[in-house]
């Protein structure tokens, strides 16, 4: 799954065995290239998260993580590249199918909305398992009433889930950032994802958080699979069943934690050459 | 802003017996007049919440101020007149009137508005205004630019309250209580049911909202084809029991937007509240200063509210205080 242009024998090539043809990948981007006028965003990047695994995306700023996440969700289409989705291929993902596919994403930041409360905001993410029609909820007819309960139970059930179910009815902005930041991951997880993209999850939260927050994570990946673009490497490292590295809009390596701590691209791409020891790259 | 004319009660003791009777007398004409601009303000300002708050809901959605609302409120009234003209009741009129601003208000926004959205604002500005003056073009085109007399359902004559005839007709009455069901519908609508929810989110948020699976565009198009039903009801309930003409309209949506602007145009309980007052203010003024100066007085009230409170009475981003 290296990208061509890397001819030299790194050992990134190892991770093509992870994805065995018998389970198949759940989601699969596959030589997807993204082109923002002159600047060349994502070139033949190649992604395969199988089922039930945390899968890491790293890379230094501007490597184009962003970029492979938006392609992910619909919201950039690349210029080329296949992205397939238990095993069929998706020809146009468009961003308001995914919920509905089975694919829940986060935001950098928290991307809550303002004038709804909590519960209300966590509402709309379990939104696409309501039953009733769009007429029967537009005028309220009994089905529809059970629906909204239905959904209402579903999302405190998720806020439970994140201990966040004491603010139901509190509005975001009165919140602590670290709790903002765990209503929206609430929210992903009302819809009940199969793939689960958590863009940046940790940033803005202090150690005792993160290490919460790798704990939900690896929970979560008895149910789903997990996508995590960050930054804070110990989190990566220490939560990631596989890792893809992206240097300049290309996967330099793709492997085991271990497999990517060791590679020599990956050190002289992101870790800085002198720094052979993750530990050193904790950016706080 | 009541008259000055209340006398106290220790004075008129002292006054000879005809002279008292001559100040009751003037006192119960200056308090039924008052009660009459009461309630002519009352009656007129809900209308005026009515149109104020179809511009609320598209601008809450798509930041846009609709400025063809009047002209498509105009185009179903003539709707519903045509219908009346040919024999059917009123009310066959006015439903279908309804129908049709909401489909008129979902065309408009599938084939017209998606089309500048988003795109720079003055765009979107420019096509609604060239939307006004083409509607009112081709109802004078249609319907001929005359006169034309608007039936009520309801007596036009104002009730007897203790031998005194007040400003309140059967009809006022009806067009109070529409635009109050049609509030609390809406209300119902967008607090208790999920596609109200659906709604407030992508008015929040396009972006988030199209990622948890909301499906924008159809909110958008229920968003504008809701509004445009309140304004049909606005200008049905203005034309009741007067003249249509195509530009009949006109007051009201220089009204309307003032009163959305005094409620802070992202507030619909703003809009309601601002139009009461509108109402209330213009009558007022109608009946106290001269009918002459109403206009004059509505757009005072709009460079007040700019200058001193530009983001209206009801707005909740409140200025950030550093």
């Amino acid at each position: 799954m290296a990208s061509p242009e890397q001819p030299d024998t790194h050992r990134s090539n190892t991770g093509t065995a992870g994805a065995s043809p018998g389970s198949g990948p759940l989601f699969e981007a596959e030589g997807v290239s993204v082109r923002f006028g002159g600047l060349v965003a994502l070139d033949d990047a190649s992604l395969s998260v199988a089922p039930h695994r945390v899968h890491g995306v790293i890379g230094p700023n501007g490597a184009g993580k962003t970029t492979l996440f938006n392609v992910c969700c619909g919201f950039v289409r690349p210029s080329s590249g296949r992205l397939t989705w238990r095993g069929s291929a998706i020809p146009e993902l468009r961003p308001h199918r995914l919920a509905g596919m089975g694919i829940a994403r986060t935001l950098q930041g928290v991307g809550l909305f303002p004038g709804l409360s909590v519960v209300d905001n966590v509402m709309v993410g379990a939104d696409h398992r309501r039953r009733a029609g769009f007429l029967s909820a537009l005028f309220a007819l009994p089905r529809s009433d059970t629906d909204e309960r239905r959904l209402r139970a579903i999302a405190m059930a998720a806020l439970r889930e994140l201990d966040a179910d004491s603010y139901a009815d509190r509005f975001p902005a009165s919140l602590p950032y670290p709790v903002q930041k765990r209503v929206a991951m609430a929210r992903a997880l009302a819809a009940e994802p199969e793939l689960l993209l958590l863009d940046e999850p940790a940033s803005g939260l202090g150690y005792d958080e993160i290490t919460e927050l790798g704990a939900l994570v690896r929970t979560l990946a008895t149910r789903m699979s997990v996508v995590v673009v960050d930054h804070h490497m110990d989190l990566v490292m220490s939560i990631c069943d596989r890792i893809t590295v992206l240097d300049f809009g290309r996967v330099v390596a793709t492997g085991t934690p271990e497999e990517v701590r060791d590679d020599p691209a990956v050190i002289d791409a992101y870790l800085g050459e002198d720094a052979r020891s993750p530990e050193r790259s904790r950016d706080d | 802003m009541v008259a000055p004319t209340a006398v106290p009660r220790g004075a008129a003791t002292t006054m000879s017996e005809p002279l008292i009777e001559g100040i009751a007398g003037r006192n119960r004409r200056t308090m039924q007049q008052f009660l009459n601009v009461a309630l002519n303000g009352l009656s007129q300002g809900a209308i005026y919440a009515a149109f104020a708050l179809a511009l609320v809901l598209i601008w809450r959605s798509t930041r846009i101020i609709n400025f063809a609302q009047g002209s498509m409120g105009m185009f179903t009234t003539y709707i519903a007149l045509a219908l009346i003209e040919s024999g059917r009741s009123y009310w066959v009129g006015f439903a279908v009137a309804l129908l049709a601003g909401l489909l008129l208000g979902a065309l408009v926004e599938r084939l017209v508005i998606r089309r500048v959205e988003g795109g720079p604002e003055l765009n979107a500005v420019i096509v609604t205004l060239g939307l006004f003056v083409a509607l009112q073009a081709l109802a004078a085109i249609l319907f001929g630019a005359t006169y034309r007399s608007f039936p009520a359902p309801f007596g036009l004559h104002g009730f007897d309250v203790g031998g005194v005839n007040i400003a309140l007709t059967p009809f006022n009455l009806f067009a109070i209580g529409a635009v109050v069901v049609v509030m609390l519908a809406l209300v119902a609508l967008f607090r208790f049911t999920d596609v109200g929810l659906r709604m407030r989110a992508s008015a929040f948020n396009q972006e988030v909202s199209r990622l948890l699976g909301v499906p924008v565009g159809r909110m958008l198009t229920l968003g504008w084809a809701l509004a445009a039903m309140v304004g049909s009801l606005s200008g049905l309930l203005i034309a009741g029991g007067s003249l249509v003409f195509p530009a009949y309209m006109d007051a009201v949506i220089v009204y309307g937007f003032v009163a959305a602007v005094l409620g802070g145009l992202d507030s619909p309980v703003g809009a309601v509240v601002g139009g009461l007052v509108m109402g209330m203010t213009l009558s007022v003024v109608s009946g106290y200063l001269g009918s002459e100066l109403v206009a004059l007085a509505a757009l005072a009230i709009l460079v007040t509210v700019l200058l001193v409170r530009p983001r209206g009475l009801f707005s909740r981003t409140a200025v950030r205080q550093v």
